[in-house]
């Protein structure tokens, strides 16, 4: 691979990263509460339907990140409706979500739009657009570092830089905040939380919150600045792949980071080698490269990240003990 | 005279047909450590709750330090200068210790200020109180006696006054809770007010000024602890008179039924837990393990029991050579004659959700006696059961109810019924008394010596030295996974304690 084509691979995988890392986040704070998240798919999905169709209404990005936003925290306080306070079953509750924001994003874009389930095709001022970072321009002389600013660094939209902020605002807040510090023991102890004088139940609720509020940066950045509107059942598993991403990193914001930029670039390089012929194995079926980010997860998963304790309350509803 | 650091008055709580506590009326006075005691069930836990505001009383009133409060939540308890260390601890494992004491208590939104506050505080309490604590240390790697001891940091480190121990030494080895009774007692000359509860009534004499007795939700009495003694107090809890000592004739031992030589075991992560043990058990006697818990004895138990393979070594049963490195599992050592009371009655003894029919054939399920063809013949089961219900008075006597809602006795009663009723020639007991109440640990006692005068062997083991020392007629003591000594019952507590701590016997006599 020459030069070039590993500046496109690596720009594809800031690209690709991007809503992984918003969903894993999302995951973190409501699965480190002690909420486990199957839904965060379902969300992204919603959102980016949402969102969507209220950019090409409106004609504003803006407004169309808020309604995102604005229907995964809806779907998130479902979820917390059956988890917190109806102590439901967090799986069922999530796939259920899951569900209905598969059917619901079809059913209400064919009746809204007729397009078979697709929003209109967003303009360019519809979108988030390409933001040149200072000094690309200048800097692009300057051997390798110059190139990388520019091209991979710079011009991506301002989703991306937000999630990449996120990371270190998420560390900061779980490890240096009262509220993170609730936050991880809620979802070790809760009974510790209670005693100690906290309510589990506000807490566990502004946790999924959170999530909702992250998971609908997700869906947007998928349908109004990666595409350009939205299509049926768009997200295609990155919600799964990022609960795979928080697992793999531990539950540990950094890690995440990792992770994520990992199925990125796996996703950006099965883009790249498909139907190219490599020594060795010849021409590689599409359906292999496709797949690979799945089988490498499992890879990933079972061999090499040793053993993942996921939080210990996690997934289970919290009743005062007589 | 200083008011009362707290009074109750007329306390009522139910939980649904369950009258909990019943017109409570309570005095405990500032400045003493004021025992409470009764049976599991008796309400004592609840009564707490409702102190430190994790219940709301239905009726009744509470007086703190003379005035009349209203505890809502755990936070006007907290105010009012009432710190709780629970039984089970609440405590986040993986958290450090600064990060547990801080919680819920942060001072700011960040955490910087409230580190250097609690550490500041911490080594304050440490000095005054010799509360030795590493703040950084994580509390999952910490003995439980120190996990304890940041419950009650964290109690301190709130203000508290007075002080509620739900059942603080059921974890505890013997020196840790004497340990744990000399901190009590400095918090006391300090001022502090402590309400200690527990069905140990060793621990009550030893160390409180006063004790109250509930029995059904109610204070039966309340006595100054130099005018009472654990003979009224047991039978007070009980309410009947129960014998403390265990009756039984001398032992009358036959040949050799267990012979285990040079065994060793490891555990799951691969730690040799039990190195190199050789001892016999023979037909007519009790052989007692005496050991903290945590030093080989479950390990050794398992691999007998066939339920953990052995490293190496060889077990000789009724005669029988044995492989007990992957040469026999459970159902093998069932049928060859040896039965086993695990240590955890809910872990492996039990399976919780079933019915106490189910339970009580669990792992004799494809005995003929209870089988039509693949089938389950359930009438017979429930005439099993319903017979050992019986026999063991197990309560309440529905074998249809699900295991989960007796009690810890009644659920121990299961379990020893289902294998003592097989007529083992080797009984393996663990623990068997553990979470037991008064009235039961008696009949569980009579039992097991009845099985030894029916010319069984039994080898029991338990975490509770008194219990060994009662019951054994041979005491072996168990300290990082080796016997270290054997001793008759008759030894002194404090011989075999030494034992048990890993001081040879020679050591401490010079």
């Amino acid at each position: 691979m020459d030069f070039a084509t590993t500046l496109n691979v690596l720009e594809a995988t800031i690209r690709l990263a991007t809503p992984l890392l918003f969903a894993a986040l999302a995951g973190l704070y409501s699965e480190r509460a002690g909420i486990f998240d199957i839904s965060l798919e379902g969300k992204m999905l919603a959102a980016a339907f949402a969102s969507a169709s209220v950019a090409a209404i409106w004609a504003s990005p803006l407004l169309g990140l808020f309604a995102g936003v604005l229907v995964a925290v809806a779907f998130s306080l479902v979820h917390g409706l059956a988890s917190i306070t109806y102590r439901g079953n967090q799986i069922v509750s999530g796939v259920s979500l899951n569900f209905i924001a598969a059917g619901l994003t079809i059913i209400l874009g064919s009746a809204w739009f007729g397009q078979g389930g697709r929003t209109p095709p967003l303009s360019a001022g519809q979108r988030f657009g390409d933001i040149a970072l200072p000094g690309a321009e200048a800097l692009s002389g300057v051997p390798v570092i110059g190139p990388i600013y520019a091209q991979v660094i710079s011009g991506q939209n301002l989703l991306v830089y937000l999630a990449f902020l996120a990371v270190p605002l998420t560390w900061f807040v779980l490890f240096r905040t009262r509220f993170g510090l609730r936050l991880r023991a809620v979802g070790e102890n809760p009974a510790a939380v209670d005693t100690a004088g906290i309510s589990v139940t506000w807490l566990r609720y502004r946790a999924v919150i959170i999530c909702g509020v992250l998971t609908g940066f997700a869906g947007t950045y998928m349908s109004v600045a990666q595409a350009a509107g939205f299509n049926r059942d768009m997200t295609a598993g990155k919600g799964y792949i990022a609960l795979a991403a928080l697992i793999f990193a531990k539950w540990k914001p950094v890690p995440v980071l990792f992770a994520c930029l990992l199925f990125g670039f796996l996703d950006a390089f099965s883009i790249r080698i498909q139907g190219l012929s490599l020594p060795v194995v010849g021409v590689v079926s599409q359906q292999f490269v496709q797949a690979l980010p799945y089988i490498l997860t499992v890879v990933l998963l079972a061999g090499f990240v040793g053993k993942a304790v996921p939080p210990k309350a996690g997934g289970v509803p919290y009743v005062k003990e007589r | 005279m200083a008011a009362p650091a707290i009074e109750l008055i007329g306390i009522s709580k139910s939980f649904g047909p369950v009258q909990a506590n019943r017109d409570i009326n309570l005095t405990v006075e500032a400045g003493t450590i004021h025992g409470i005691v009764g049976e599991n069930g008796a309400g004592k836990s609840t009564l707490m709750s409702i102190i430190y505001g994790f219940y709301q009383a239905d009726a009744g009133e509470i007086r703190v330090k003379g005035e009349p409060v209203s505890i809502p939540d755990s936070n006007a308890a907290i105010a009012h200068g009432i710190g709780m260390v629970h039984q089970h601890f609440m405590l986040v494992e993986n958290f450090t210790v600064t990060e547990n004491v801080m919680l819920g208590a942060e001072q700011s939104g960040l955490l910087n200020a409230g580190i250097r506050r609690v550490r500041a505080e911490l080594m304050r309490l440490e000095r005054e109180h010799g509360l030795e604590i590493d703040p950084d240390a994580v509390i999952e790697d910490l003995p439980v006696g120190l996990q304890q001891r940041v419950e009650i940091l964290k109690a301190l480190y709130r203000g508290a006054e007075i002080l509620i121990l739900d059942e603080p030494t059921g974890v505890l080895t013997p020196a840790e809770a004497d340990q744990l009774f000399g901190v009590l007692r400095q918090l006391k000359a300090e001022g502090k007010t402590i309400v200690l509860i527990t069905h140990k009534l060793r621990e009550i004499l030893a160390v409180t000024d006063a004790v109250s007795v509930m029995r059904r939700g109610e204070i039966v009495a309340t006595r100054r602890t130099a005018e009472t003694n654990a003979g009224e107090l047991a039978e007070l809890m009980v309410g009947r008179r129960v014998l403390l000592r265990v009756d039984k004739a001398e032992a009358r031992p036959a040949a050799p039924a267990l012979k285990v030589s040079n065994l060793t075991v490891h555990d799951s992560r691969g730690v040799p837990m039990v190195k190199d043990v050789s001892f016999e058990v023979r037909a007519g006697e009790i052989v007692g393990i005496a050991g903290v818990a945590g030093n080989g004895q479950s390990e050794l138990l398992e691999a007998l029991a066939g339920i953990r393979p052995a490293k190496s070594g060889m077990v000789e049963l009724l005669g029988k050579s044995l492989d007990p490195c992957g040469g026999i599992d459970p159902a093998m050592m069932r049928a060859a004659g040896l039965a086993h009371v695990p240590e955890d009655r809910h872990g492996m003894g039990l399976v919780l959700p079933f019915r106490e029919a189910e339970n009580a054939i669990l792992g004799y399920h494809r005995d003929p006696a209870y089988a039509k063809g693949p089938f389950l013949d359930l009438s017979a089961m429930r005439r099993d059961a319903e017979a050992k219900i019986a026999a063991y008075d197990i309560r309440p006597p529905n074998s249809e109810l699900r295991t989960a809602n007796f009690s810890g006795g009644n659920q121990q009663k299961i379990v020893l019924a289902r294998e003592m009723e097989r007529g083992p020639k080797v009984l393996l007991i663990g623990q068997p008394t553990r979470g037991v109440d008064v009235g039961a640990i008696e009949f569980i006692h009579r039992r097991i010596v009845a099985m030894r005068d029916e010319g069984r062997a039994i080898l029991l083991v338990s975490v509770e030295l008194d219990e060994i020392r009662g019951l054994a007629d041979r005491i072996l003591v168990m300290f990082d996974g080796r016997i270290v000594g054997e001793r008759s019952p008759d030894a002194s507590e404090g011989e075999i304690g030494l034992l048990m701590a890993g001081v040879e016997s020679r050591d401490a006599a010079e």
